[in-house]
């Protein structure tokens, strides 16, 4: 801001800010490698910082009321805490200057543990100094900090979900259990997806078509669930809490159209099973057939007769890791569920008919967990696993006598070359992401490069994406067995119930802003923003662009493509970041401590 | 523990730019684990790499930083699919710049780092500090 600019009215001029600054000991884990003291003393004459204090532990609850006191007795305006990384305590922190009556967006934590203290034990001179830069530099931004409301809207105690396979029906059970009405929407004309097809599955051995009859059941007796089939989402509207859904339903008499208000989206469209090409290990060959074909073999076989077009099935090869872990460019991932899926359908052979010789041509075996138990059980036997190279996986072809011949190099018989002669070949065939492009384009879901809906972190937000209020739950997410996806389902309900039960919602407010004056209307941030939120509206005569602060996700990729630098990110603001990055480097506070 | 190390007053002084979903917690990871990295590099999160502005960089550098490390999302970027062309182009138009004010643009670094990359984190800081200092070595002699 230039010096004859005039400060807004009601906004108080960032040098007369009353700033609190606390820097925690953590006790001993920032102290003892941190002059705590000296970064006090720092910050105590800095512009605008009213409070500079040092406290053991500032996140317990002592230390929280002490806060809150000092912030309602000197009346700050912006508090800084400087101690863990925000993953930790961000939380904790704004609730305390919200419980002081502060706006919780003027505070501001610092990170000086985890990137300050722990990362330079053996350097205090060094990590003292770079801390101060770093408190400075979140002090800076504070000072130029808005008082920022979250938009707070009421919402809707109702969860679409998308797909009724296994994970769906499951979610859709859980939602209504938890107090949310479910409505499921079935592009098929039956639920049950792959595993209401399948007889026996591990690890119960509960046959997949009774699992999905018995949730099935279930859902009948409730009138919180409504389940549509031959059905599709085809539009969607409003925001999360408030999503209006357009449902497509497909019935002999031609579409109809039905609008249900739900306030989350749980996707659970499965996976399609990897379809080899002509000739990929042998496929097009008769007797030559993919992992779900053999099941469905499988499954249909009476005890004794395990009988391939119309012939007995003496002997069975299976090649493992079809369709997954190719090379670069291909399906670099492994599928997880394979392994094992391949192994319990030798046991079941194996049980139908204990004669039948069972060949199994293998990578690794990623048979996880308990599934161990299987592998075990299955060598026990009889089963005969041999090891191939990854660069050199096995070939199968007819032999001259008639039956099919899979040549291997076994790694594990000193890389001996054997074939051997067997009656049926099972391509052990992994998950591939079912193409849904509309429904990509419609939910703006996001897709990882290996093609599947990608989380935003695997493992500490695994089941939500960036788009509020539309969760992903199953194979849709990634490869996994039935368990797996029922359990990415529940998470996705569990989810659900925490944005729905309370009856309203917040949303962040650091989102994009345009300033009208600034912005010349050439429409460069439209196309930059995937999530349709930046429209062209009139202004003052002329066109110029708009944020909604609803379904802005606060990236800030608008940011750099607009020419005339019009837009900022409300809590990154133009400011406030060169303002941070000088505090930063002037840390030249001298410190001259003894090495530790 | 690893061998302590000498505070180096003449030890480059970078700033990084991380993203505070993907590559925070990398940046965490590595001082969870004291891997140890120069004192002189320090952290200023922002939620995507693809928002950060050409000029913001080269304010660093001209305030007084010697090199800015942008450590992007990369694929994992839960906003933007392309993320990683948008940062690279954002990189790109700041080394013209910076070209244009004859600032090398070897001072300007972008790498992936992944929630769990705190060994590569660590090992970027120690060769880009190393790699600073021979930029600086290089345009004094010049």
């Amino acid at each position: 801001m230039s010096e004859n600019e005039a400060t807004p009215v009601g906004k108080v001029a960032p040098e007369d800010r009353r700033i609190g600054v606390y820097i925690c000991h953590c006790g001993g884990n920032i102290s003892d490698y941190v002059d705590v003291e000296a970064v006090r003393e720092a910050l105590a004459d800095e512009p605008g910082v009213v409070v500079s204090t040092t406290e053991l532990f500032a996140c317990s609850d002592g230390t929280q009321h002490d806060m809150i006191d000092a912030i309602k007795e000197k009346q700050l305006d912006g508090l800084v805490v400087a101690s863990c990384s925000p993953k930790l305590h961000q939380v904790t922190f704004r609730n305390v200057a919200a419980r002081a009556g502060m706006n919780p967006y003027t505070y501001s934590q610092v990170n000086v543990r985890e990137q300050g203290s722990w990362a330079h034990q053996h350097d205090k001179a060094g990590a003292t100094e770079k801390v101060i830069g770093l408190v400075r530099s979140s002090v800076a931004k504070t000072r130029l900090s808005d008082a920022l409301e979250p938009l707070r809207f009421d919402t809707v105690p109702r969860a679409l979900v998308v797909g009724a396979g296994i994970a769906g029906l499951r979610a859709a059970i859980g939602l209504a259990e938890i107090g949310l009405e479910a409505v499921v929407v079935e592009k098929a004309p039956e639920v049950g997806g792959w595993v209401g097809r399948h007889g026996e599955t591990f690890p119960s051995n509960a046959a997949g078509r009774d699992q999905i009859a018995s949730l099935n059941e279930q859902i009948k007796q409730r009138r919180d669930i409504t389940v549509y089939t031959n059905a599709e989402l085809t539009g969607k509207s409003g925001t999360f809490g408030n999503y209006s859904a357009e449902i497509t339903l497909h019935r002999d008499g031609g579409d109809k159209t039905l609008t249900v208000d739900v306030g989350s989206i749980i996707v659970a469209t499965g996976f399609d099973s990897y379809a080899p090409d002509d000739g990929e290990f042998g496929y097009g060959i008769e007797g030559v057939v993919t992992l779900p074909q053999f099941k469905e073999l499988v499954d249909a076989s009476e005890a004794g007769k395990l009988i391939y077009n119309g012939r007995p099935v003496r002997s069975v090869g299976y090649v493992y890791c079809v369709g997954s872990r190719q090379e670069a460019g291909g399906n670099e991932y492994c599928s997880k569920f394979c392994c094992t899926a391949a192994i319990h359908a030798s046991v079941l052979v194996n049980k139908l008919d204990p004669s039948v010789r069972q060949f199994h041509l293998y990578r690794d075996v990623r048979a996880y967990g308990r599934n161990e138990l299987l592998y075990n059980e299955t060598r026990d036997a009889g089963s005969v696993f041999l090891k191939f190279a990854d660069d050199a996986p096995p070939t199968v072809a007819k032999l001259p006598s008639g039956g099919l011949g899979l040549t291997i190099t076994d790694l594990l018989t000193d890389s001996r070359e054997v074939t051997i002669p067997v009656d049926l070949v099972v391509l052990v065939t992994g998950m591939v992401p079912r193409q849904n492009k509309s429904l990509v384009d419609l939910l703006k879901l996001p897709l990882g490069t290996d093609g599947f809906f990608n989380e935003i972190h695997p493992k500490l937000r695994p089941v939500e994406t960036v788009v509020d209020g539309v969760m992903i739950a199953g194979c849709c997410q990634s490869p996994r067995t039935a368990g797996e996806s029922v359990a990415a389902g529940l998470a996705a309900v569990a989810q659900s119930a925490a944005l729905l039960k309370k009856g309203y919602a917040e949303l962040e407010p650091l989102v994009a802003r345009i300033d009208p004056e600034k912005c010349t209307g050439s429409g460069d941030c439209l196309t930059a923003c995937p999530y349709d939120s930046i429209t062209s509206i009139e202004w003052d005569g002329r066109q110029i662009a708009s944020v909604d602060p609803a379904t802005c996700k606060g990236c800030g990729g608008c940011i750099p493509v607009c020419g005339a630098d019009a837009i900022d990110l409300l809590g990154y603001t133009d400011a406030q970041m060169r303002a941070a990055i000088e505090e930063m480097f002037e840390a030249s506070v001298p410190v001259k401590e003894p090495v530790a | 523990m690893s061998p302590a190390i000498h505070p180096d007053t003449n030890s480059p002084r970078i700033l990084v730019f991380s993203t505070i979903n993907i590559s925070d917690p990398g940046i965490d990871l590595a001082g969870s684990r004291h891997l140890e990295y120069p004192a002189t590099v320090q952290t200023m999160p922002v939620p995507c790499s693809s928002g950060l502005k050409p000029a913001w960089l080269i304010h660093a550098l001209e305030k007084g930083f010697d090199g800015v490390f942008v450590a992007s999302d990369g694929e994992e970027c839960a906003y933007l699919p392309d993320c990683a062309e948008r940062t690279s182009r954002i990189i790109a138009e700041a080394q013209a710049i910076m070209a244009a004010r004859g600032i090398s643009p070897e001072r300007l670094k972008m790498a992936a780092v992944c929630s769990v990359c705190a060994e590569p984190f660590a090992n970027y800081m120690r060769e880009f500090s190393e790699k600073l200092k021979q930029v600086r070595a290089a345009s004094s002699v010049a």
